[in-house]
């Protein structure tokens, strides 16, 4: 790790003053990836602004009936608090499919947003990446790709985002609040990562100087008939090969509202209102989520060793729509696929 | 680049096992290599170093995490419970006790890690039965795979507590 100064924030005002004093400065909260990060020299921060003392620690009811959650809040706290299990549980089973327990206590949601991809070129200094030192190359490519992105790929970069939280909120249409130079401003979840395009070392639209206050959840938690489904090489604590977040509204068996999110597949939680547009008003057989899959993954193109996910992902698609159709969610501790 | 300027060290003040410790650092020492070098509490193991086995496991105001991924200089003011401090006077904690009683480890390293760990597990209350225990201790590796013993002890930890 390399030698930085250390600044405490005394309030959001005061870490955005300290950040843009220092061009080399990072916020830290929970520290989980970025300490990791820099024990790699992957990260070599000037200074830490610690902002884990800001009071953005409330889950708040919002004047419209949705969930005001603010960045500092540990991801377990987020999962197992009443409101988050009652009106949005697929939040919930996503996060406690995401790290393990100790992490889950130290990892805040805001940082969470902000992860960076686990591509092993990224962490691995010795090799070119575009993502880690723009304009060196892309190592995966034509690497050892088998975890890679199938959706959204540039010829820059081929990493996914690592999030299973994202994912979830992707699928709820959560809003991320930004506080900044130029004062607050609210983005949509599923503008706020972007994709690698040119630019792979950009993971997110969050501009240097800005920071995340909150998160966001509209009122409608489809609480009723959701699954989260990770789909990975070990039972636990292991980043998904494929996840899927699926929430519907039914009306006997006819869907309403659907949404749908992918994980593990591309640079940002992968969602397509055309797949869901597609689900709306039909009935709910797996025809129909097969339907809906191959919408989602349309363009969806492999790398060497990567292959497999296209129809991994189909087949999970269409199990976790089953899954929510008959309310019968995925347990992230009974690993029984149902 | 980064300023490779030394800073000054930092003092900071933490409640280690009941017990107040001053100590100054510089802001890239971990909880972890505080708690082992400077504290002389080598209980408390260093794995991986990367937040992946779990070895490291303290609680901190009572919550498991892993002190190689957490800077020392941020738990200012914070109470730290290490493997050390676990047992009462003359008594092994129940965790303890229990880990024995089952053989819950064979080479011993990763068994501080998931004491602490289980010991977090526990007050957090949302282990019920032996599967939610595997999910929960998932952040533990052990090398030796005496996760059988571990999963029991903790079930019997658990049923007294």
């Amino acid at each position: 790790m390399n030698n930085f100064q250390y600044s405490r924030a005394s309030d959001v005002a005061d870490a955005i003053r300290l950040l843009a004093a220092d061009p080399g400065a990072k916020l830290i909260a929970g520290g989980t990836n970025l300490i990791d990060l820099m024990k790699e020299n992957v990260e070599r921060p000037s200074r830490l602004i610690d902002i884990s003392r800001l009071p953005l620690r409330e889950v708040e009811e919002t004047p419209d009936g949705g969930l005001r959650i603010g960045a500092l809040v540990p991801n377990s706290d987020l999962a197992y608090h009443p409101l988050i299990e009652q009106r949005y549980p697929l939040l919930a089973s996503a996060i406690l499919a995401g790290a393990s327990a100790q992490l889950r206590n130290m990892a805040s949601v805001g940082g969470n947003l902000m992860q960076r991809t686990r591509c092993s070129y990224f962490y691995d200094t010795t090799t070119p990446c575009n993502k880690r030192s723009p304009g060196t190359g892309c190592s995966a490519m034509d690497g050892l790709n088998r975890n890679h992105a199938i959706l959204g790929t540039s010829n820059s970069c081929i990493a996914t985002n690592p999030s299973d939280m994202s994912v979830a909120l992707a699928a709820l249409g959560a809003l991320v609040h930004i506080a900044g130079p130029s004062g607050l401003r609210t983005i949509a979840l599923t503008d706020f990562h972007r994709l690698p395009e040119d630019k792979p070392h950009l993971d997110t639209n969050l501009g240097s100087g800005e920071i995340i206050t909150a998160i966001e959840l509209p009122p409608h938690g489809f609480a009723r008939n959701y699954s989260y489904l990770k789909i990975r090489d070990r039972l636990s604590y292991a980043f998904a090969l494929v996840s899927v977040a699926a929430a519907l509204e039914l009306e006997g068996n006819a869907i309403g509202e659907a949404r749908l999110a992918l994980g593990g597949v591309a640079h940002k939680p992968w969602r397509s209102l055309g797949a869901e547009a597609a689900l709306r008003g039909q009935a709910a057989t797996p025809d129909h989520f097969g339907r809906a899959a191959d919408l989602l993954l349309q363009g969806a193109t492999a790398r060497s060793h990567n292959g497999f996910k296209i129809e991994l992902a189909r087949r999970a698609v269409v199990r976790t729509l089953m899954q929510a159709t008959s309310a019968t969610p995925q347990s992230q501790a009974h690993k029984k696929i149902a | 680049m980064a300023d490779m300027t030394i800073p000054e060290r930092i003092p900071i003040n933490l409640v280690v096992n009941g017990e107040r410790r001053a100590l100054e650092v510089v802001p890239w020492t971990t909880l972890l290599d505080a708690l082992r070098d400077r504290l002389e509490l080598t209980g408390t193991k260093k794995g991986c170093d990367h937040g992946q086995c779990g070895a490291c496991t303290v609680l901190i105001d009572g919550r498991r995490v892993n002190s190689c991924l957490t800077l020392a200089v941020m738990k200012d003011g914070a109470e730290i419970t290490t493997i050390e401090g676990l047992a009462g006077d003359g008594a092994l904690h129940p965790l303890q006790q229990a880990f024995i009683d089952h053989d819950a480890f064979q080479c011993g390293y990763c068994t501080p890690g998931q004491i602490c760990s289980a010991a977090g597990l526990v007050a957090e209350g949302r282990a019920r039965d032996a599967d939610e225990i595997r999910e929960l201790m998932s952040g533990n590796l052990c090398r030796c795979g005496a996760y059988p013993n571990i999963v029991a002890a903790i079930e019997q930890a658990m049923s007294r507590s």
